[in-house]
């Protein structure tokens, strides 16, 4: 179980044209797993760009082990970082264990060919994601929600500490979104991956976090345990948003009911 | 559970690709205008001693198909490159303008510079190709979502046919340079001598080992560069030395035989539909494909002009232009 610190001091990221990530300053939390929330357009995947160092800040400083990033020589830094982006390509026609596979590419060399070591770990990152019976199936044929396993398993045959996910649950339904933060618990338990992901269903982030970044425009506006900052003068300030909070009666995390214009009231009448 | 990633059919496909060479090889040294009989190649190939007719022919057909296999493995791997590169199942040397650049210079070179060595051609058409490569990615890139497919081939077909008209601008009013660059122009592997196959093959070496050394990383790259740089490979270096690799193999491939199209994406094509999308697999195979189709087209071209022959890059256009429509439709169609 690795213990890498991960911290962002004053980051400023942004586009070409636009500024979005407005001055950051964030220590991820060791073999943790932290959510980032906030509204549409906040910079939530800009930040986790910037922290992945798919983009480069415009300045502030990103750095692993007090080291900044852009001195640690790539593939060595993919050994310990991994990600999965928002919207990956699939080649046409690749297979599940192919797929998988790719992972390994920051552990090999280009003279020294697929080991055993290779091996076991895709064989581990399927198990661990419930796809080793469809090693052999083509990405093209599964259902979105095997297929998100599929590219959860790629990025985790990685085998880094830390692993950063945009939306890994987007488009998927209900069962499906339970089963995939389900695992990722598990990941997070087992091996003490420090997991930062980005959710949008608040009231899943307020469950399956130890640690909630809350973003507005570009700023971190609030972190910490869940039931400390998911409030409803948060979640105003956050999401624009009135809401009542309460208890989950299953997991006792905070849980956002929204009130909206037509409903507010009527549990009373 | 598979305890490697080589694809099942790999050692099966690798044994045919041979197997399909050895009777290319056989069929380039054998058929021509002239039928050589068993006997007459036996002794062309190992007798150096024997003068029947037969045999010399056969002896002259050597470098000509030594030079064909080197051509179709470098346009077969540069195929390859550039459809990684540009992330696009239908980049070819040919349909990216790629060819043409390399044309108009070597052109340039004819009608101005009277060049007539085999490296002064090798100089400027790579020069062409290289300057053509960056030309058209960038104008593919301009606008919206970056240098998309449909972009790119726009681009290149674009560039194309303003590079011809230009090539055929300079070469009509001088009739001298026109029966030198006539015979180049269509591409071609029958003048084929021992020095040009000399000449080729530092390059041939040069490109091969960039495929070969691109191939993991450039696998990163097809999931997307988000994906690649996560996996910690530097997306722009990478991009740049796999073009370079594809313009080297393409360049040297068109200033020694002239613009042969369509034989990079065929041999690639094939090679996917057959063993999947990894590269590693995929470049060397592509390099045997691309030595089959381009020495079949000789001989081809060669049986249909008998008495005389038909150019191969006339043979090879003809059955790649209609391939790479069905190839365009079945991708516009995957990206609706
Ligand atoms: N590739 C890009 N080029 C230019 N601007 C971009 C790009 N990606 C995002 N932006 C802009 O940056 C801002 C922040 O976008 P970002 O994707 O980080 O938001 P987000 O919080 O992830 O939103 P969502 O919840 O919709 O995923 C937006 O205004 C967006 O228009
Ligand atoms: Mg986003």
């Amino acid at each position: 179980m690795g213990s890498h610190v991960f911290q962002a001091e004053q980051v400023v990221a942004g586009y070409d044209r636009q500024t979005v990530i407005d001055g950051v300053s964030l220590v991820v939390p060791v073999n943790r797993i932290s959510v980032m929330i906030g509204a549409n357009g906040c910079g939530k995947s800009t930040l986790l760009k910037a922290l992945a160092r798919l983009i480069k800040p415009e300045s502030g400083s990103i750095s692993l082990d007090g080291k900044p990033v852009g001195k640690i020589p790539p593939k060595q830094l993919a050994r310990v970082l991994g990600l999965l982006p928002q919207s990956p390509i699939v080649p046409e026609g690749i297979t599940v264990a192919d797929l998988v596979g790719r992972g390994r590419f920051p552990h090999q060399s280009w003279h020294a060919g697929w080991t055993s070591k290779d091996a076991e770990a895709v064989a581990e990152a399927m198990r661990i994601m419930n796809i080793a019976e469809l090693a052999d199936r083509h990405i093209d044929e599964l259902s979105g929600g095997q297929r998100q396993r599929v590219w959860i398993a790629m990025a985790l045959a990685q085998q880094t500490d830390i692993l950063f996910l945009d939306e890994p649950t987007t488009f998927l339904d209900i069962t499906y979104q339970i089963e995939i933060l389900d695992l990722l618990t598990d990941l997070n338990r087992k091996y003490g991956t420090t997991i930062v992901m980005v959710l949008h269903d608040i009231n899943l982030s307020a469950r399956y976090a130890d640690h909630i970044f809350a973003l507005r425009e570009g700023k971190l506006m609030a972190e910490g345990k869940p039931s400390e900052v998911i409030t409803d003068l948060l979640v105003k300030d956050i999401f624009g948003l009135d809401c009542a909070v309460i208890k989950d009666p299953v997991s006792g995390s905070p849980l956002v009911v929204p009130k909206g214009r037509y409903h507010a009231g009527s549990a009373s009448r | 559970m598979r305890s490697s990633p080589v694809p099942k059919n790999f050692p099966a496909v690798l044994v045919i690709g041979l197997v399909l060479l050895g009777v290319c090889v056989i069929a380039s040294l054998a058929l021509g205008s002239r039928l050589v009989r068993f006997h007459e190649l036996i002794d062309g190939l190992f007798h150096h001693q024997a003068d029947s007719y037969g045999a010399s022919v056969v002896r002259k057909r050597i470098s000509r198909t030594v030079f064909s296999l080197f051509c179709g493995a470098a346009l077969g791997v540069s195929g390859s490159l550039m459809q990684s590169v540009t992330r696009n199942p239908i980049a070819d040397p040919s349909i990216l303008g790629v060819n043409t650049g390399a044309s108009l210079f070597v052109v340039c070179g004819i009608a101005f510079l009277h060049i007539g060595t085999a490296n002064q051609y090798i100089g400027l058409a790579l020069a062409g190709a290289a300057i053509t490569a960056v030309f058209v990615y960038g104008i593919g890139s301009m606008g919206r979502g970056g240098a998309t497919p449909f972009k790119l081939v726009l681009a290149g077909a674009a560039t194309s046919a303003a590079l011809s008209s230009l090539v055929t601008a300079i070469m009509i009013p001088r009739s001298s340079v026109m029966d030198q660059f006539r015979f180049w122009q269509v591409g071609s592997v029958g003048s084929a001598t021992w020095s040009a196959v000399a000449a080729f093959v530092p390059f041939l070496i040069a490109g091969m080992l960039i495929a070969f050394m691109t191939a993991p990383a450039l696998n990163a790259m097809a999931l997307g560069d988000e994906v690649a740089t996560g996996q910690g490979v530097r997306t722009g270096t990478l991009r740049l030395v796999a073009a370079l690799g594809g313009v080297l193999l393409c360049g040297v491939t068109t200033a020694l035989a002239g613009p042969i199209g369509f034989v990079g994406l065929l041999a690639t094509h094939v090679i996917r539909l057959i063993l999947g999308p990894d590269l590693r697999f995929v470049i060397p195979m592509s390099a045997i494909s691309g030595a089959v189709i381009l020495t079949v087209s000789d001989v081809c071209g060669r049986l249909i002009g008998s008495p005389g022959e038909l150019e191969v890059g006339v043979v090879t256009a003809f059955i790649g232009a209609p391939i790479l429509i069905l190839l365009a439709m079945r991708s516009k169609m995957r990206s609706l």
